[in-house]
C-alpha cells in the first residue's frame, strides 16, 4: 500500500499498463518530457522510452485522429486531452470515428483507446478550464464514459478502460487531484495524504466500468451523484443531518442502474447533482430513466441541482459551483415534498 | 499620417474574391492555362532527397505516355507487357462494375452509388505499388485499390445491395466498404477523417519496428478540412512511413478546385510548409501513378517519412448517383479534359508495345462485361436493398460494443428482438 494522490495514482496505472503491455502508447500536448501539466505521465518518457510516451504538437484533433489510426494497427493508445474543455477540434473523431469504427466495420476494425481529460471547476480556470462535458460523450453510441473521484479508484477504472476492447472517454475532475474537495472553497485543502481512499494497493487491479459506489448508506433519500460532487453530497449531508444514501455512479455509460434501482426503492426520494450545466446534463437522462422504472417507488419529484446554463465563470465561479448548501435545500425540499 | 486616413479617396472599398471555375452550363471549355509539361520532362530525385531538392515537382505534372502512346523518361519503371494488361484489365473490371452498379442503383436495387469513371488509374495503379500488410485510408473513390488488390467483387455488390452476405451487415451506405485483410481501412462518409488516422497508423508501425506503411487518400475539396492539416503536421514532426495522396478530379460534388485550393498554385505545394517531399502526377496516366506511387512507397518504406502525391485527373462522372453536374458544369468539359482517358490511353501504348489491338479491346471489353454481369447475378441471387433477405433489425444492436451493456440489451428486447 502507498499513500497516493489521484494524480499518483494515475500516473501508477500508466506505468502498470506499460509494464504489462508494450502495446501501450501515450501521448498528449506536454505529456513526454516533461509528464504532463498535472504530471499524471511524470516519469513514463525516462521509464518506457520515447517510442511509447512522447509529446504532441497541440491539435486534439490530430492526438486523438492519430490515436485512432493507432488502434487500428493494433496499438493501445491512452492519450492526454490538456483540459476537457480543448477536446471540441477532436469531436468529430470521438463521435464519428472512434465510436462508431467496431459497428460500421463490422468488427474488421476496433478502437481500444483512452481519451483522458482533467475536467471540471474550482480552480478559476474560467470558461476554458472548467467545463464538464461528460452529458457530449454520454449521448454518443459506442463511447464508454467514466469519472472517478478517488485515487483508489482513479487507478483501478484507467487500468479497466485501458484493458476495454472500446473507446473509454476518461473524465479526470481536476479538483480532485490533490484531495477530496467538498464545495468549502474558504475552508484549508484536504491533502490525500491524510485520506482512506488515498491509500492505493501497489499491484495492478481493476475496478470494472459499469459498477456504482454506495458512499454512504441511508434511508430517507437517494443522491446521485459523481466526481467532485461525491463530496460535495457528503458535506450536505452532513451539515442538513439528514439519513441520505450517496452513490457516486463512477462509470455513465454502461450505467449500474441496479444499484440505482436498489437504492431509490428503500428511500423513495432522488436528488441528482452533477457540475455540467443543467438542460440536457447527464442529470435529465437520470431523472427520466428513474422516473421510467421506478415512478411508483417515488413520494417526491426527482430533484436536481447542477451549474447553471451559463458558460463557465471566472470570478463567480462559486456562484456557478453547485454548493454544499445549495444541495442541502434541495435535499431538505425533497423531503418535505 | 493622412494617406492613411478612412475617408482617403485613393482607397476602393473592399471586396469579397470568390473564385470562380473556367466552364459553367452552355459555356465552352478552355483548358489554354492549363500547363501540361511534355512526358518525360520531370526529373526523378534520388528517394532519399529533401523536400527542399524538389520544390519544383509541386507546381509541374510527371508524366510518362506521351501523345503518341510511347513510355519516355526517367519516371519509365519496370512494369512488363503483362503487367500493363493486368493493369488494363482492373481498369476496364472497375469501369464496367462502376457501368453496372449506376444501373442497378436507377433500377432500385440499392439506394445509392459512387463511381470512378475517368479516375480508374489512380486507384488501380496505386495498389500496385503496395505490399501485403500496408494499410490504406480510402475515400469513397478508391474502389480500384480492392480490385486490384484481388477482393471478390461479388463482396463488393453484396456491400452495396446489403443483403444477407454483405461483410457489414447492412450497417453502411453503398460503397463504403471495409477490407482489413486487403489492407482497405473502413470508409467512414466523413470527409478528411481517414488522414491523420492514416498518419497515426503509419507511426504505430514505426513505434512497433515493422515496415509496413500507410496511404491516406483525400480528394481536393477534402483538403480543406482541418484533419488534413494536422495530419501533416504529425506526419512532418514523426517523419511518419506514409504516402498522402491528393486526388484533384477537379470537382468537388458542385464546387469547383479553386474553393478549396485558394491563393495556393496547387494541392501539392500544401506540403511546402511542412518540409514534406511533395509532387504532382498525371492522374490519367496508368504509369506515371505507379512510378510515383512506388517511389513514394519506397522512401516510406525505407524511413525517410512523408510524401504528398497530387494526382491531377478529372471526375468524368456525377459526384454520386444523386449528382446531376450538367446543372453545374459545362457538359463539354469532360470531352476536352486535356489528360484524356486513362483507359484509352494504357490501350494505345500496349499496342504501340505490339501487346495489344483495337480489336482484342472490344473483345477484351466483352468479356469484362459478361464477367461483372455474370457476378452481378450472383450478388443479385443472394439478394438487393429490395428483394431476398435484408440483414436483421437485431444486428444493428450487435457490435457497438464488444460486449452489449445492459441498456442497449434492454432496448434491442424493445425493438422486438
Amino acid at each position: 500500500m502507498t499513500q497516493m494522490t489521484m494524480i499518483s495514482a494515475i500516473q501508477n496505472a500508466h506505468d502498470l499498463a506499460m509494464e504489462k503491455d508494450d502495446r501501450v502508447v501515450v501521448f498528449g500536448e506536454d505529456v513526454g518530457f516533461f509528464g504532463g501539466v498535472f504530471r499524471c505521465t511524470a516519469g513514463l518518457q525516462e521509464k518506457y522510452g520515447k517510442n511509447r510516451c512522447f509529446d504532441a504538437p497541440i491539435s486534439e484533433n490530430g492526438i486523438v485522429g492519430s490515436a485512432i489510426g493507432m488502434a487500428a494497427y493494433g496499438l493501445k493508445p491512452v492519450i492526454e486531452i490538456q483540459f476537457a474543455d480543448y477536446m471540441y477540434p477532436a469531436y468529430d473523431q470521438i463521435v464519428s470515428e472512434a465510436a462508431r469504427i467496431r459497428h460500421r466495420s463490422n468488427a474488421d476494425f476496433t478502437c481500444p483507446m483512452v481519451i483522458r481529460m482533467p475536467c471540471g471547476g474550482g480552480i478559476f480556470g474560467g470558461q476554458t478550464h472548467s467545463q464538464s462535458p461528460e452529458a457530449l460523450f454520454t449521448h454518443v453510441a459506442g463511447l464508454k464514459t467514466v469519472m472517478p473521484s478517488n485515487p483508489i479508484d482513479a487507478k483501478g477504472l484507467l487500468l479497466a478502460a485501458i484493458e476495454d476492447p472500446d473507446p473509454v472517454v476518461f473524465l479526470e475532475p481536476k479538483r480532485l487531484y490533490n484531495g477530496p474537495f467538498d464545495g468549502h472553497h474558504e475552508k484549508p485543502i484536504v491533502s490525500w495524504s491524510k485520506h482512506e481512499l488515498g491509500v492505493v494497493e501497489d499491484d495492478y487491479y481493476i475496478t470494472p466500468l459499469g459498477t456504482a459506489a454506495v458512499k454512504r448508506s441511508g434511508e430517507a433519500v437517494t443522491i446521485l451523484s459523481y466526481g467532485t460532487m461525491v463530496y460535495v453530497a457528503e458535506a450536505a449531508v452532513e451539515e442538513t443531518g439528514v439519513d441520505a444514501e450517496i452513490i457516486d455512479l463512477r462509470t455513465l455509460v454502461p450505467l449500474d442502474l441496479e444499484t440505482i434501482a436498489t437504492s431509490i426503492k428503500k428511500t423513495g426520494r432522488c436528488v441528482i447533482v452533477h457540475e455540467a450545466t443543467k438542460t440536457s446534463g447527464f442529470g435529465a437522462e437520470l431523472a427520466a430513466l428513474v422516473q421510467e422504472d421506478l415512478f411508483y417507488h417515488l413520494e417526491a419529484p426527482v430533484a436536481r441541482v447542477t451549474g447553471w446554463d451559463t458558460p463557465y465563470p471566472h470570478a463567480q465561479e462559486w456562484d456557478y459551483f453547485p454548493s454544499p448548501q445549495r444541495l442541502g435545500e434541495k435535499i431538505i425540499e425533497t423531503l418535505e415534498g | 499620417m493622412a494617406d492613411l486616413a478612412l475617408s482617403s479617396p485613393e482607397i476602393a472599398p473592399l471586396k469579397l474574391h470568390v473564385p470562380e471555375p473556367g466552364c459553367r452550363p452552355g459555356e465552352t471549355p478552355d483548358f489554354s492555362d492549363f500547363e501540361i509539361p511534355r512526358a518525360g520532362a520531370v526529373p526523378k530525385p534520388a528517394i532519399d532527397a529533401s523536400a527542399d531538392d524538389m520544390l519544383d515537382l509541386a507546381f509541374s505534372i510527371i508524366r510518362v505516355l506521351n501523345k503518341d502512346g510511347e513510355a519516355v523518361g526517367p519516371w519509365v519503371d519496370d512494369l512488363s507487357p503483362d503487367d500493363l494488361k493486368l493493369g488494363l484489365r482492373h481498369m476496364m473490371l472497375l469501369r464496367a462494375y462502376d457501368t453496372r452498379m449506376m444501373t442497378a442503383q436507377r433500377q432500385g436495387k440499392t439506394s445509392f452509388f459512387m463511381q470512378h469513371r475517368g479516375e480508374e488509374a489512380v486507384s488501380c495503379a496505386f495498389q500496385v505499388a503496395l505490399k501485403k500488410g500496408d494499410m490504406n485510408f480510402p475515400t469513397y473513390r478508391q474502389a480500384g485499390l480492392l480490385i486490384a488488390g484481388g477482393y471478390p467483387m461479388e463482396k463488393m455488390m453484396n456491400q452495396i445491395y446489403s443483403n444477407e452476405a454483405d461483410p457489414l451487415h447492412g450497417r453502411q451506405m453503398p460503397v463504403l466498404f471495409s477490407a482489413k485483410e486487403y489492407g482497405f481501412f473502413s470508409i467512414s462518409g466523413n470527409l478528411g477523417t481517414q488522414y491523420i488516422q492514416a498518419v497515426g497508423w503509419a507511426m504505430a508501425s514505426a513505434i512497433r519496428h515493422d515496415n509496413k506503411i500507410a496511404a491516406a487518400w483525400v480528394g481536393d475539396g477534402g483538403t480543406a478540412e482541418g484533419d488534413i492539416h494536422s495530419a501533416m503536421v504529425f506526419a512532418s514532426t514523426y517523419k511518419a512511413p506514409i504516402v498522402m495522396n491528393i486526388v484533384n478530379n477537379q470537382w468537388a460534388i458542385s464546387t469547383f478546385q479553386g474553393i478549396a485550393r485558394g491563393g495556393a498554385g496547387t494541392f501539392a505545394s500544401r506540403g511546402h510548409g511542412f518540409g514534406i517531399p511533395s509532387v504532382r502526377v498525371d492522374g490519367n496516366d496508368y504509369l506515371a501513378v505507379y512510378a510515383v506511387a512506388k517511389w513514394a512507397v519506397l522512401r516510406a518504406r525505407n524511413g525517410f517519412g512523408p510524401t504528398i502525391i497530387e494526382y491531377v485527373t478529372y471526375r468524368a462522372g456525377g459526384h454520386s448517383s444523386s449528382d446531376d453536374p450538367s446543372a453545374y458544369r459545362g457538359s463539354a468539359e469532360g470531352a476536352a479534359w486535356p489528360l484524356g482517358d486513362p483507359i484509352e490511353r494504357l490501350k494505345q501504348h500496349l499496342i504501340r508495345l505490339d501487346a495489344w489491338s483495337e480489336e482484342r479491346h472490344v473483345q477484351a471489353e466483352a468479356e469484362v462485361m459478361d464477367e461483372v454481369k455474370s457476378i452481378q447475378k450472383q450478388a443479385e441471387a443472394i439478394g438487393t436493398l429490395t428483394s431476398g433477405h435484408p440483414p436483421s433489425g437485431r444486428d444493428m444492436f450487435e457490435g457497438v460494443y464488444e460486449t452489449m451493456p445492459p441498456h442497449l440489451l434492454r432496448q434491442r428486447r424493445e425493438a422486438g428482438y
